[in-house]
């Protein structure tokens, strides 16, 4: 029982209670907030295993920027007043994909459990990377030697994306066609 | 951490509540939201495998899968922004446009 052990299980505590929160609670505002809390515990697992500089990239990306994105939009739609979709829903729907989530849970337990023969192959064992300039260094040493062309690829995507949001929020609307 | 297996627990078990998410949910922000969660779900079991093998692709993969989420939650809520605009609302089992 170390100091490590106690943290994970924290953190996990937080990030299942969490994601419980967000498809339970009857506000979108609510739902944001768990997403934050589940956001901010993974990036101490992400820390608790040794990807320092992904547990920064998670605040900084998901808490940082997507996050504001939502809770922007959520307040642009004013979307403040509780639903009530999840009892409206009929019980046997409810049953049956309850019933197959958990089958899913079941087989996707038994497939991470029977790949626990694998061991490590790689060359970066924690030693590698402390010798080697520590997480981040490594990281972009293999991104900008071996994956510089996917790395370029995606920026496409990126430019894609904001062409695709600027189109998207142009103001048209859908009954008079291309009137802008 | 000794043993990151208990990580992919975690990780299964987000991904389940996050595709419930997705089938009960009408209110289409939650629907996004949730589908982030799975998303991350995925990140952690790409960060358990890249320690378990000893190799950083799985840390590039999910530096990758996160350009991807934000490409994709800024289209998502540039949708659910235009299809609030024309139905004013933003459940998914109002878009019938087709059927009338």
């Amino acid at each position: 029982m170390d100091w490590s052990f106690l943290a994970f299980i924290a953190f996990s505590t937080i990030a299942i209670l969490g994601s419980l929160m967000v498809i339970l609670q009857k506000t979108p505002v609510s739902s944001a907030f768990s997403l934050v809390l589940v956001f901010f515990s993974f990036s101490g697992l992400y820390a608790l295993l040794g990807a320092h500089f992904l547990a920064a990239l998670q605040i900084l990306v998901y808490t940082g920027a997507i996050m504001v994105l939502f809770v922007f939009v959520i307040m642009l739609l004013g979307q403040d007043e509780p639903t009530t979709d999840l009892k409206e829903s009929s019980l046997l729907f409810k049953g049956v994909a309850t019933l197959g989530a958990f089958g899913l849970l079941s087989i996707l337990l038994q497939a991470v459990f029977s790949a626990r023969e694998i061991t490590g192959a790689g060359v970066y064992t924690d030693e590698k990377i402390a010798e080697g300039g520590g997480n981040l260094r490594s990281i972009a040493e293999v991104l900008f030697k071996d994956y510089i062309f996917h790395f370029e690829l995606v920026s496409f995507l990126i430019l894609a994306a904001i062409v695709a949001t600027v189109a998207l929020a142009k103001r048209k609307n859908f009954n008079e066609g291309e009137s802008s | 951490m000794n043993d990151p297996w208990l990580m992919l627990i975690v990780s299964c078990t987000v991904f389940v509540i996050g595709l419930l998410g997705v089938v009960f949910r009408k209110n289409l922000l939650i629907v996004l939201m949730s589908i982030e969660l799975m998303l991350n779900a995925v990140n952690l079991s790409f960060v358990t495998f890249s320690r378990l093998h000893h190799s950083l692709e799985g840390q590039l993969s999910v530096l990758f899968v996160m350009v991807v989420a934000a490409a994709e939650s800024a289209v998502g809520l540039g949708l659910v922004i235009a299809l609030f605009r024309t139905l004013k609302t933003a459940d998914s089992d109002q878009i019938q446009m087709l059927r009338d």
